[in-house]
């Protein structure tokens, strides 16, 4: 499919900047400030930004505790998630969450937990409710490949199936579950057929193509409005750091030299960089690109780290409405 | 215009608050194993889907967590679902959902989106229900900050509270006892709720406090009149609440009588009775005259064979022997015998009734 220049700038300006606030979590980890865990996104920013480019601000989104894409490219509130992550009271959860706990409600972000599979059968209850009151609402749930041995997400289909509810499963597919790989933890079959035999409209794409993602996730959430069977999208994409930390771990060994060089050279950012670089005045393009992500995220850490201290006399107020 | 207030069983009553809630709220709705069925729910639930349609009122499939979770995503989406469990021991296959979402969603959002989920799950007794089908949880869901707990034994707080329940913001485990369903109780027409966080008096008395559960406290007034013959004198108070256990009005029932005596549907260990105690020796140690008692089940699951099953449950007989000790009252025991020994078969709730649940 043909993409008009301004869809590719979108889809590589979420996805950059994804990228770049993840590595300056990364980089300023060290100090010892964020004193909570962090599952980071890198490598894997092309499902999130081509899924949440096919969704209205309206439609909802569930994560899980690698969530920071997600909220991101849903239009989650940059400063409210690393204010979280410092564990201060302008976090998105005002400090009881950190990092596993993202939520934005204005942009539709609406819950990331970090119990695997947790927020699956919620996405479908969410489906379920707007297709109650009449709303005209999609939503998508994002997981891993490791949820998908979880028994609470087989439960959760049969039920969208059963009644047509217009839910997105989003399984990226990153190959491992922390150290353990898909094929110690799986059957030999494959994710999305497992998805196609329990009645969803099922379909695999290359996790790393944010374009492939984009059309895919477009057909499917227009097909969902019409009302169709949910849609399981596997997006077969690659975490290039360890699974919980800032660190690249592969001197660990648990993952092949060869499979982790040929994900990398397949980076879905510069995927797109490349077909932005060649266009006239592209590279002028990308500069600006990158000056105003680094000054955003810039801005957003000083404004996150000058938050203020939560008090912990709030919180018995949150426990019960 | 006068109140009309008639005779119904505690079944009729929670069907009739379930009824009422969901006329006046379109965002009530109800789904449970066997909810639509002929039987439906043991009567608590029948009618209603022909009332209230097919996509309000709802059977589900056997699928207890991810159908908690579902309920969990629907409740923070505006509805107000109400799942039903026809044993609580099935409940424990949505632990998951339940401690890890419904009971920390608004909590760990920092207070922005409230989980309005009602579960009601009923603790079966007697024939034959067995290990599995036996339990009394409460103090597994009472542990668990983010819930409520409650478990009322007359029709009209069962009504009431299950109404006050459904219009709560928050998650309410509602727990009934199957041996409640059947007993029948001065129930208003209309719609009116009882709160959540009470303890109710159900006889007042100078001798000692006598705190019970659900089930327990028909079988606590009932040794209360007995014991009355001889000069003992009971204040039973009804918990009704197990999360958040009304300590004041027990506190000070304790203070009045010097003497405390739980009695539980559940095991001894690790159970709501140990909680009463503690906060009551915590609060009132020199109030206390003697050592307090809990009165409990053994730590044992519940054999199925009503050859087994006959002591394991304590009644009012077994109940009025325990207070008498603990006093050290000179009663004889025929006369408690003469008084309290059941006329009925121990392993069911009615002589007429023959099976099964």
């Amino acid at each position: 499919m043909n993409h008009p220049v301004k869809r590719i700038e979108s889809l590589y300006r979420a996805m950059q900047r994804i990228r770049r606030v993840e590595e300056a979590i990364a980089d300023r980890y060290a100090a010892q400030e964020m004193r909570c865990p962090v599952h980071l996104s890198i490598g894997q920013e092309a499902v999130a930004a081509g899924v949440c480019a096919a969704l209205t601000r309206q439609d909802g989104v569930f994560s899980s505790h690698r969530a920071h894409a997600h909220y991101l490219a849903k239009g989650g509130n940059l400063t409210a998630m690393l204010a979280e992550i410092y564990g201060k009271a302008e976090g998105c959860c005002k400090g009881v969450g950190g990092s596993m706990h993202m939520i934005d409600l204005a942009a539709g972000f609406l819950g990331a937990v970090p119990i695997v599979g947790a927020t699956v059968p919620l996405a479908v209850g969410a489906a379920w409710a707007a297709r109650l009151r009449g709303e005209d609402k999609v939503i998508a749930v994002f997981f891993g490949d490791g949820t998908f041995e979880e028994g609470v997400v087989y439960e959760s289909i049969n039920f969208a199936v059963l009644h047509q509810l217009p839910v997105l499963f989003v399984c990226e597919n990153n190959l491992y579950a922390c150290y353990t790989r898909l094929s110690a933890r799986q059957a030999d079959r494959s994710i999305h057929g497992v998805a196609a035999a329990c009645g969803c409209r099922a379909m695999n794409v290359d996790g790393n193509d944010a374009l492939a993602v984009f059309d895919a996730a477009s057909r499917a959430v227009a097909d969902l409005r019409a009302g169709s069977h949910p849609v399981f999208l596997e997006c077969s994409t690659y975490r290039w750091r360890e699974h919980c930390g800032p660190n690249i771990d592969d001197d660990l060994g648990y993952r092949p030299e060869a499979e982790v060089a040929e994900w990398m050279s397949a980076c879905p950012v510069n995927r797109l960089a490349t077909m932005l670089n060649v266009l006239p005045e592209g590279q002028d393009l990308l500069v600006n690109i990158e000056r105003e992500i680094v000054e955003e995220i810039n801005d957003a850490f000083i404004c996150a780290l000058a938050g203020s201290t939560p008090l912990q006399a709030d919180l018995p107020g949150y426990l019960y409405a | 215009m006068p109140e009309i207030i008639r005779k119904i069983t505690q079944a009729e009553a929670i069907r009739e608050a379930l009824e009422q809630a969901m006329a006046a709220d379109d965002h009530v709705i109800l789904i449970g194993e066997g909810v639509p069925d002929p039987k439906g729910i043991f009567g608590t639930t029948s009618g209603l889907q022909e009332r209230f349609g097919k996509t309000r009122v709802f059977d589900m499939p056997l699928a207890e967590n991810g159908m908690t979770g579902i309920c969990i995503g629907a409740a923070i989406s505006g509805l107000r679902p109400v799942m039903v469990h026809q044993r609580i021991d099935f409940a424990l296959l949505c632990m998951d959902q339940l401690v890890n979402n419904a009971a920390k969603w608004r909590y760990m959002f920092a207070g922005q989106v409230s989980v309005p989920l009602v579960v009601r799950v009923i603790v079966g007794r007697g024939w034959g229900q067995g290990p599995q089908h036996a339990q009394s949880l409460q103090a597994m869901f009472a542990h668990v900050p983010g819930l409520k707990v409650v478990m009322p034994s007359s029709g009209y707080d069962a009504k009431g509270m299950l109404l006050a329940a459904i219009r709560d913001d928050n998650p309410v485990i509602f727990i009934e006892h199957r041996w409640l369903h059947g007993l029948v109780d001065d129930v208003p027409t209309r719609s009116y709720t009882v709160p959540l966080d009470k303890a109710e008096i159900r006889r007042s008395g100078k001798d000692a406090t006598l705190v019970a559960f659900s089930f327990m406290v028909v079988e606590a007034l009932l040794a209360a009149k007995a014991l009355a013959d001889f000069g003992i004198d009971l204040e039973v108070i009804d918990a009704r609440s197990v999360r958040p256990l009304d300590m004041t009005t027990i506190i000070k029932s304790v203070r009045h009588t010097g003497t405390l005596i739980v009695v539980d549907t559940s095991w001894k260990t690790g159970g709501i009775a140990g909680e009463v105690v503690a906060g009551v020796v915590e609060a009132e140690f020199g109030a206390l005259h003697r050592p307090p008692l809990r009165v409990a089940l053994p730590n044992l699951p519940a054999p199925t064979s009503h050859h087994l099953s006959r002591d394991y449950y304590p009644d009012a007989l077994h109940l009025s022997r325990a207070i008498v000790s603990h006093l050290d009252a000179a009663v004889p025991d025929a006369e408690l015998v003469s008084r309290l020994l059941r006329s009925t078969p121990h392993d069911v709730p009615q002589r007429e009734f023959s099976g099964p649940f």
